[in-house]
């Protein structure tokens, strides 16, 4: 991390400390509403000691992983399908601009009615949510491809199969990656709406439990948590990115 | 007719705009013998990327045939290898898996292609950048990728789309030098659209003059020079100023 990155960090965190405990001290509002970051780190060391912090976020990353995986796998399949073939196109899209700007939520006690309390109501949400923006966006990325390089790999003895493998995956690659990060950043951020209600387990279901118990230390270690996840996987993604595509960096480096 | 490795008969275009039919190519009636190097010289708009989109088959005829090798084109094939104005390099790959492309494609063993796509890459002088991707290389070099590329897959037809169109005058004349010497080693049947007369009359063993849109084939003028051509011989000048003229007569056309 660049200095100046960190620089600004520790800055937020001095703000929030020199507010919290001035509060403490003069007693401005009930210090019990604003934990101090001693607080939050004490809650930290507690739930890491007796193991139920790993344990939330092991359930929670493996609803958002089997969720994202199944709709990244739809999306993919179908994103690549509908950009090549005109009708499934025409056919799919009024479906999508209809059942896009519903905010996933409202549909969230449906999943529950549906498919219960257990762990396929949440796969299912987070799988529901993160489909139609990786689908819109990955469609998008095949159709951007450039024509004259079909023409050219055809006029090289390109099947139609080869089109899809040796020009359009490869051409659209870069889109489709950038819309699976951004479906799995999405999936974060959706699953802790899942797990408030009717959860057992997951940072969602900690940091309601914080509000049942009112400890707000707690509230804001899970989402601090939370935070942490997200810039960690999306950095692990970034980095994947750049070596996959080693290609568009290329005239940088040289 | 067996050597009309080209044969374009009663060809007609139009495309479609605002609701009506606009014809960009009219009646073209053109043969091209095996190993001839044809230039299609004519005014911007004349339809003569038209003419050669159509025999690459990335688009359909509205009237008459193109038969190649006595057979009508339906589409892109391997036999005829095309080389775009714009390059059209696969930027995910390096400059030797994009001259190997179609060779992965027709399954020739990695060894035998190795080989092929070494000959290519020092056939147009970019053994040492073999590694590179794209994007590292300049105008002239993807020019040269794109024309290894197309030679490497061994068609017996080439189409050029004002390929050196793009680049400065300059890597211009260089890389005709390059095409004229790498067209006295492969011997390829050449159909090569341009609008510079130079361009024309230094590659060209014919030169089809098309007029201003609907393009119809104005006039064929055969250019009887040896094959190593000198740009400043009297005989040079001669058809470039006979050609100057032809071309003029259909530009004034447009402006009148």
């Amino acid at each position: 991390m660049s200095r100046t990155r960190l620089l600004a960090l520790a800055g937020v965190l001095a703000a929030w400390a020199a507010v919290a405990y001035g509060n403490a001290a003069l007693q401005l509002m009930n210090p019990v509403l604003l934990p101090t970051p001693g607080q939050v780190a004490a809650v930290l060391a507690e739930t890491l000691r007796d193991g139920s912090l790993p344990r939330h976020v092991a359930t929670s990353l493996g609803r958002v992983v089997v969720g994202f995986g199944i709709a990244a796998v739809a999306a993919v399949a179908l994103g690549l399908l509908a950009a090549m073939c005109v009708p499934i196109r025409l056919l799919l899209e009024p479906v999508i601009e209809f059942v896009r700007p519903i905010p996933p939520l409202a549909f969230l006690p449906m999943f529950l009615v549906w498919f219960g309390l257990g762990e396929a109501s949440k796969v299912a949400f987070i799988g529901y949510t993160t489909f139609f923006p990786m689908f819109v966006a990955i469609a998008a990325a095949v159709l951007r491809v450039d024509v004259a390089l079909l023409r050219a790999a055809a006029s090289l003895g390109a099947s139609r199969l080869d089109l899809v493998r040796g020009v359009i995956v490869p051409a659209a690659l870069p889109g489709i990656i950038v819309a699976l990060r951004l479906g799995f950043a999405l999936a974060l951020f959706v699953i802790v709406g899942a797990e408030f209600m009717g959860a057992d387990a997951g940072l969602g279901h900690l940091i309601m439990e914080g509000r049942t118990f009112f400890v707000p230390a707690q509230i804001v270690m899970g989402a601090l948590v939370l935070g942490l996840l997200g810039s960690l996987v999306n950095a692990l993604l970034l980095g994947i990115e750049r070596r996959l595509f080693r290609w568009r960096e290329a005239a940088a480096a040289s | 007719m067996t050597s009309m490795t080209i044969q374009v008969r009663a060809l007609s275009r139009a495309f479609v705009a605002d609701g009506r039919a606009t014809p960009a190519l009219l009646d073209i009636d053109l043969d091209v013998a095996e190993r001839e190097f044809v230039c299609i010289l004519g005014p911007s708009g004349c339809g003569k990327s038209t003419l050669l989109n159509l025999v690459a088959g990335f688009l359909r005829p509205s009237a008459g045939e193109i038969l190649v090798n006595g057979r009508a084109v339906t589409g892109p094939g391997a036999d005829r290898g095309v080389v775009f104005q714009e390059y059209v390099l696969f930027p995910w790959l390096t400059v030797a898996g994009n001259v190997a492309f179609g060779l992965r494609l027709s399954g020739v063993p990695a060894d035998a292609r190795r080989r092929t796509v070494a000959r290519y890459l020092d056939l147009v002088g970019l053994t040492a950048h073999a590694a590179k991707y794209p994007v590292q290389l300049s105008g002239g070099m993807k020019q040269r990728v794109a024309i290894a590329r197309a030679l490497a897959n061994n068609p017996a037809i080439i189409l050029m789309d004002e390929p050196f169109g793009a680049l400065d005058a300059q890597t211009r004349e260089v890389l005709q030098d390059e095409l004229g010497r790498i067209q006295r080693v492969e011997h390829k049947t050449v159909l090569f659209v341009t609008h510079s007369i130079r361009e024309a009359v230094y590659l060209a063993d014919r030169v089809v003059v098309m007029t201003s849109a609907p393009g119809r084939i104005k006039q064929i003028v055969t250019i009887k020079l040896p094959d190593v051509r000198d740009r400043f011989a009297a005989e040079f000048t001669h058809y470039e100023s006979e050609l100057t003229r032809l071309v003029k007569e259909e530009v004034a056309k447009v402006h009148e």
